[in-house]
């Protein structure tokens, strides 16, 4: 690997870490905008016209305010709970396709950060690890809210990854590869000649169970049980203030950004958009593929912003039970129903 | 017992057959509804801005009146104060002295006048036991203040400005 | 050459910590750290799949569910009771006895042909998933089923007898 290249992929660490953490910011605008059109009000508009410097007025706020530690909290722990939250979050991006071969001048350049062979098992492992944070955060506060939070969080978050794996290997005995890279690849333009090449199309019920997962990954509602206000005061959070529990609250919408793009990549086609053949620059498709690949992410988030003012609350029971009594054999049997399907196609 | 109104409703509790079962098509009509939503216009009034209109029988801040040639009207006969189930009238008589006349109608007039606008019920008793139309409630809402001593409101505040200024 | 002895320094230090640790979530902590310079050990021999079920399964499940239960169970140093010194003893003896296996098995030490010489590439997804395939299919499928199985049964358990209900 020359120097050039060494440059040019930390160019597009810093680039996609930046837009990352953008998007996080302006999630929690497009949040509160989204749940007051859905409520018929007009939501933060004082901030800028449209409110739109009111995540720059919510960060400054959250810089501000005093930051209190618990007497009785593990102080290292306490700090490094919000922290490991944050940097799991931020880390999953890296292994995401965010469009095809770049030209400029004499260097060609893949928008990807790193096209590792188990992509999706690294996506896998950040999630799984992202859990970390919240357990850590939670039982360092003692305070029993803040544990009972963690230990939602923690088996909400490991029942919910085995379904969530058993979707995505009937997704990998279609694609036969585990890099997202070549998945992405895999779904070029939208009609291959004999079919939608896209895999929402051929794993409909896998793409319902992993969006279903994903809601419960993120901890988003219907399955924020981790953070539920009317049981838990804040759940895990409840002791943190200041910029530390704004660091919890990003690693959430980093979280679905990241989830948000992993989902437009295995299931919508990732870069790929409809009659992509048309155009001959090749620049000028990886550009627009990276639009619409942004595209795609902003309807998942605006999706999950969609769903979290619509539905309510599930109880803890039922998320298990929805868990481990419908999701996981619902995965099991796509799985078998789609070695069979790919059994007579062959 | 049969029922007389017509009006009870038997509540039924089936168990749920497999659509109703699976959530998907209730969660669908919800985000139905609530997309729908999405695109209505706001019900949001922005206050300092957009003021909602008063009603026309709405009781607000009192105002001491004026007659047509801008001379007030209150005589200080202390009905109001009298009427006020809340207590929230003070008044000081005084004479009316030589020279006066433009100011005042009357012989006697409110040297103070003072409400509490935190014991005000806003009834409207004052306006209707005024004999001389002389204090009505067809002001805003009273704004809010820090200190209770803020909320007596006296006539500097209370009495409509003056004609021709 | 380097990087492999810092990360093994830091797995043996961490390691050491994990049992002189005092507070149990600590060494739990730090059991973690110590599964992920496993992680990188993997990754440095070029045993991604390896390195990356380490990461999920260990790092992400099994030492979630450990700290799970150590969160709730409380082991304050009052609780914790007074050990005896017969379970000092035997705590001693079975010591010594794994300290002495350990001796022995150095004793037979020898290099060995290294396997991730012979083929560089035996740790990606594709070659791994051949060989276990093909040469290893027994006993894969038969763990794989009994996986599936325990899974089946934790399920089954879960689920209300419709009977009883």
């Amino acid at each position: 690997m020359g120097t050039a290249e060494i440059i040019i992929k930390i160019v597009l660490v810093v680039i996609v870490f930046a837009i990352s953490l953008v998007i996080a910011m302006y999630s929690t605008y497009a949040e509160r905008k989204i749940a007051a059109f859905l409520q018929d009000r007009v939501g933060p508009n004082r901030a800028g016209p449209w409110g739109i410097l009111q995540p720059l007025a919510d960060g400054g706020k959250m810089f501000l305010k005093e930051e209190i530690i618990p007497t009785n909290a593990n102080t290292f722990l306490f700090i490094a709970g919000p922290s490991l939250a944050i940097m799991t979050a931020c880390i999953g991006s890296a292994v995401i396709p965010w469009g095809q071969k770049l030209t400029i001048g004499s260097y060609t350049f893949d928008l990807q950060i790193a096209d590792i062979n188990v992509g999706i098992l690294y996506i896998f492992g950040v999630v799984s690890l992202g859990v970390y944070g919240i357990m850590i955060g939670g039982w360092a506060s003692n305070n029993k809210y803040s544990l009972l939070g963690a230990i939602r969080a923690a088996s909400q978050n490991i029942s919910y990854e085995i379904a969530m794996g058993l979707s995505i290997i009937a997704l990998l005995m279609t694609t036969g590869t585990l890099s997202l890279g070549h998945i992405a690849a895999q779904q070029h333009g939208f009609w291959n000649g004999h079919y939608f090449s896209w895999n929402v199309f051929s794993q409909p019920l896998g793409f319902l169970i992993f969006l279903v997962c994903a809601f419960a990954e993120t901890n988003r509602s219907p399955f924020d049980l981790p953070e539920c206000e009317t049981e838990l005061v804040g759940g895990y959070h409840t002791e943190y203030s200041s910029m530390k529990l704004g660091f919890y609250l990003f690693a959430e919408y980093i979280n679905m950004f990241v989830s948000s793009a992993v989902m437009a990549t295995l299931y919508f086609g990732g870069y790929n958009f409809p009659f992509m053949d048309l155009i001959h620059s090749q620049n000028l498709v990886t550009i627009l593929g990276t639009v619409f690949l942004f595209g795609k992410v902003f309807l998942f988030i605006f999706f999950f912003m969609w769903v979290r003012w619509t539905i309510p609350r599930f109880r803890y029971d039922q998320l298990m039970d929805l868990g481990w009594k419908v999701l996981i054999p619902l995965a099991i049997a796509n799985i078998i129903i789609t070695g069979v399907v790919m059994q007579f196609i062959k | 017992m049969e029922s007389l109104s017509n009006k009870k409703k038997l509540v039924e509790s089936k168990p749920l057959n497999f659509l109703e079962r699976a959530y998907l098509p209730a969660i669908a009509k919800g985000l139905g509804i609530t997309i729908k939503h999405f695109f209505k216009k706001p019900v949001t009034i922005s206050y300092p801005e957009e003021k909602r209109e008063y009603s026309e029988n709405f009781r607000g801040m009192h105002s001491l009146k004026r007659d047509e040639n801008g001379k007030e009207r209150c005589t200080a006969c202390g009905l109001c104060a009298l009427s006020c189930p809340a207590e929230a009238i003070t008044m000081i008589a005084a004479e009316r002295q030589k020279g006066e006349e433009h100011l005042y109608r009357e012989e006697k007039y409110a040297a103070v006048y003072e409400i509490n606008m935190l014991r005000c019920i806003f009834c409207g008793l004052c306006e209707e036991a005024c004999p001389k139309e002389a204090i009505y409630l067809d002001g805003p809402h009273v704004p809010s203040d820090y200190l209770r001593k803020d909320f007596i409101y006296g006539k500097d505040k209370l009495v409509e400005a003056p004609l021709n200024q | 050459m380097s990087t492999f002895y810092f990360i093994a320094f830091l797995s043996i230090f961490f390691s050491i910590l994990v049992i002189t640790a005092r507070n149990p979530v600590h060494s739990i902590l730090y059991l973690i750290l110590t599964f992920f310079t496993f992680t990188i050990h993997y990754i440095l021999m070029n045993a991604q799949f390896l390195a990356i079920v380490n990461f999920i399964v260990y790092m992400g499940a099994i030492l979630v569910l450990f700290l799970y239960t150590l969160m709730l169970i409380n082991l304050n140093k009052e609780s914790e009771p007074r050990k005896s010194n017969l379970v000092k003893i035997a705590g001693f003896i079975g010591g010594a006895c794994f300290l002495i296996t350990i001796v022995a098995a150095l004793k037979a030490f020898k290099m060995s042909d290294s396997v991730v010489t012979q083929n560089n590439d035996l740790g990606l997804v594709k070659n791994l998933g051949k060989i276990l395939f093909n040469e290893f299919l027994l006993p894969f499928e038969i763990s794989s089923v009994l996986l599936l199985s325990a899974m089946v049964g934790a399920v089954l358990l879960a689920t209300k007898d419709p009977k009883a209900a």
